[in-house]
């Protein structure tokens, strides 16, 4: 019973709260009076959850007859109606050197995630196979001072989420440290607001394309010695500097605008420069400071696809730039599966960025 | 020399055209150990002479002297309670007062300056609130928190900015007897802000009306000569009370009367009659 009113409250707090309701009406617990707000929260985006797929089904259906068609005819033109019969009984025998090349179903994008999952299982295990069979020889080889063998083989989907993640947070963390400090130093200080404002202005809109460049210029020069591979540096870097912004601004904003019952009372306190900042100012702008964070992690998580792409790192963004280019049977349908996932991790990160919001700021209505 | 003294004392905010005074040609003396109070309407300025002497304001003209020193920025010495609380409320009831101890007396060690939170605490009766924040709190507690606030740093004068305004009238009674009794204990200068003539009367020694803003300036002092401890419901039968209340109110209404009529009289209409008005009937 109380774990049930905890994780209810958990769900509550995460702005999840139709698990709870869902959960209810399996254990039973459901009122009567609850009904329309059941039907509400669970029935209704599941209704609309089906409609889409439904659409999408029948969309799909009718791109792939367009393509079907004129594919059918294409040939009828060029090779004559005996080319077109052997091709038209070819896509209806669902072979997949003829098939049309559309907007996949949703059951062929569920094919291609369950290989896409297939596929990461039969390269984990190759891996592990690797790691146990270079194990010894690795021992040697650091004890001779030597660099240890690692795995080089073809990274599976799920290595390419982690990599994307890694490389989000590691952005999402650089853009903290230095948007956070410099806006709490432009915030404090009017004369370092008019130094930077100029800066922040003609920065903040410039594309997550630019910024890669940049960075791929300045990287490449400083690591010019080193052979590692800097494209994890380099999309990290451009993620951080991409999504940065929005803490800044908003850190500024945050610390710029204490309420002024607050500074008095720092005041009359007589409080020093550095208790007032960490008692008194920081801690009222941290709702504003956390709403700046949100947004920079969506926005890395945003830019980061085409950015990966762009430093051929091998991330979510590489796999769908790949899939792109590789143009097999079932490449369409695994972009959409990389769209759905893309989607689903960012609206997590949201949810996990609310919920600490959630957990370190005051009400500011109930202050004073 | 007097404890606290104004002399002509101006204001101005804002500047050329824009420029409005708000208050003027203020004169103040407080003698050590007194408790005055300033009685006046809202919006009179009431908050800009109150922070002009607790030293978060200068003034524009004129000097404000405190134990014959000018006041240049605030000081532990003059402890004030704000009108709206303005306790942090990321910080509970403990740990407000505790910041506030520990920068008046930073010498102290972690034990004695929690002996004097829980003391203070203790006083205003709210040790059972002590983790608690303020949003959970009433009004009342709440300013109950700021009086301990200003107090646990042991200010030698006291500076109050309507610490009441916000409450019931039922709190503020309570409110009004605990201020006093703590005042009662050591003696301190108290400096009252107030709207409500009652509230002036039966706490202060002395009752000086601020003349309504802009250029708000000092009415006649109205002594109060009622032995303490007093007592609320003898007080009403007081004729001194009595007097000096008329006294007091009347005074206020007269200059809210003089206000209006001036009003009146800055929008004279011009004695025009619309043409033909009389030969349409």
């Amino acid at each position: 019973m109380k774990q049930s009113i905890t994780l209810g409250k958990v769900t509550k707090f995460m702005g999840l709260g139709f698990f709870s309701t869902l959960k209810d009406l399996f254990t039973g617990k459901l009122e009567k009076e609850d009904f329309k707000s059941f039907l509400r929260k669970a029935v209704v985006p599941l209704v609309s959850i089906l409609l889409f797929i439904g659409l999408w089904h029948m969309g799909a259906k009718t791109l792939y007859n367009i393509e079907a068609d004129f594919k059918i005819e294409k040939a009828f033109n060029d090779q004559g109606p005996e080319a077109a019969e052997a091709l038209r009984a070819c896509i209806a025998s669902g072979a997949s050197s003829c098939q049309p090349n559309t907007l996949p179903s949703p059951s062929q994008v569920w094919d291609s995630y369950k290989s896409l999952l297939r596929d990461h299982n039969i390269i984990s295990a190759d891996k592990a196979a690797f790691i146990e069979k270079t194990a010894a020889l690795n021992e040697k080889r650091i004890a001779e001072g030597k660099d240890a063998i690692t795995y080089t083989g073809r990274p599976s989907f799920v290595d390419q989420i982690f990599r994307s993640l890694k490389t989000v947070f590691a952005g999402f963390l650089l853009a903290l440290l230095i948007a956070v400090p410099l806006g709490v130093f432009i915030g404090l200080s009017p004369t370092l607001k008019s130094a930077f404002n100029w800066f922040i202005q003609i920065f903040k809109p410039v594309s997550p394309v630019v910024w890669y460049l940049l960075v791929f210029m300045i990287v490449k020069t400083l690591l010019i010695d080193s052979n590692e591979d800097s494209s994890f540096t380099i999309s990290f870097i451009s993620v951080g500097l991409c999504s940065m912004w929005a803490t800044l601004v908003n850190t500024a904003m945050g610390v710029s605008s204490v309420d002024k019952d607050f500074i008095n009372v720092a005041k009359v306190l007589k409080l020093g420069a550095f208790q007032k900042i960490f008692k008194v100012v920081l801690p009222s702008s941290l709702p504003l400071i956390f709403t700046g964070l949100k947004i920079t992690l969506s926005v890395a998580w945003m830019v980061l696809i085409a950015i990966e792409l762009l430093a051929q790192s091998p991330g979510l963004g590489l796999f769908v730039w790949e899939e792109f280019q590789n143009g097999a049977n079932d490449s369409n349908a695994k972009i959409i599966v990389a769209m759905f996932v893309i989607g689903i991790i960012g609206f997590l990160l949201d949810r996990l960025m609310l919920t600490i919001q959630n957990a370190v700021s005051f009400d500011k209505s109930d202050a004073i | 020399m007097a404890y606290l003294e104004l002399n002509n004392i101006y204001k101005t905010y804002g500047q050329g055209d824009n420029a409005t005074e708000v208050l003027s040609n203020i004169n103040l003396s407080i003698e050590e150990g007194e408790f005055v109070a300033i009685v006046g309407f809202t919006g009179s300025g009431k908050t800009t002479l109150v922070n002009l002497i607790n030293g978060l304001l200068e003034p524009t003209k004129g000097t404000v002297l405190f134990k014959g020193a000018p006041v240049s920025g605030t000081s532990h010495e003059r402890g004030v309670i704000f009108q709206n609380y303005s306790l942090l409320p990321w910080l509970t009831v403990g740990q407000n007062i505790f910041m506030a101890v520990k920068e008046t007396f930073p010498k102290k060690s972690k034990k004695e300056l929690n002996d004097i939170v829980a003391d203070y605490v203790d006083m205003v009766s709210l040790t059972p609130a002590i983790n608690k924040r303020p949003k959970e709190l009433s009004g009342g507690m709440r300013q109950r928190v700021a009086v301990a606030r200003a107090l646990a740093m042991k200010p030698e004068m006291i500076i109050m900015d309507e610490p009441l305004g916000a409450l019931d009238a039922l709190t503020r009674g309570n409110l009004q007897d605990e201020i006093l009794n703590i005042w009662g204990k050591d003696k301190r200068t108290a400096l009252l802000i107030t709207n409500d003539v009652d509230e002036g009367i039966y706490m202060a020694d002395r009752i000086i009306p601020l003349r309504p803003g802009p250029n708000a300036t000092l009415g006649p002092e109205f002594k109060i000569d009622i032995e303490r401890p007093r007592d609320k419901t003898e007080m009403n039968d007081n004729v001194n009370f009595k007097e000096t209340r008329n006294a007091i109110i009347e005074y206020l209404m007269d200059i809210g009367n003089e206000r209006k009529s001036q009003a009146k009289e800055a929008f004279v209409l011009p004695d025009l009659s619309p043409k033909d008005f009389v030969n349409q009937f």
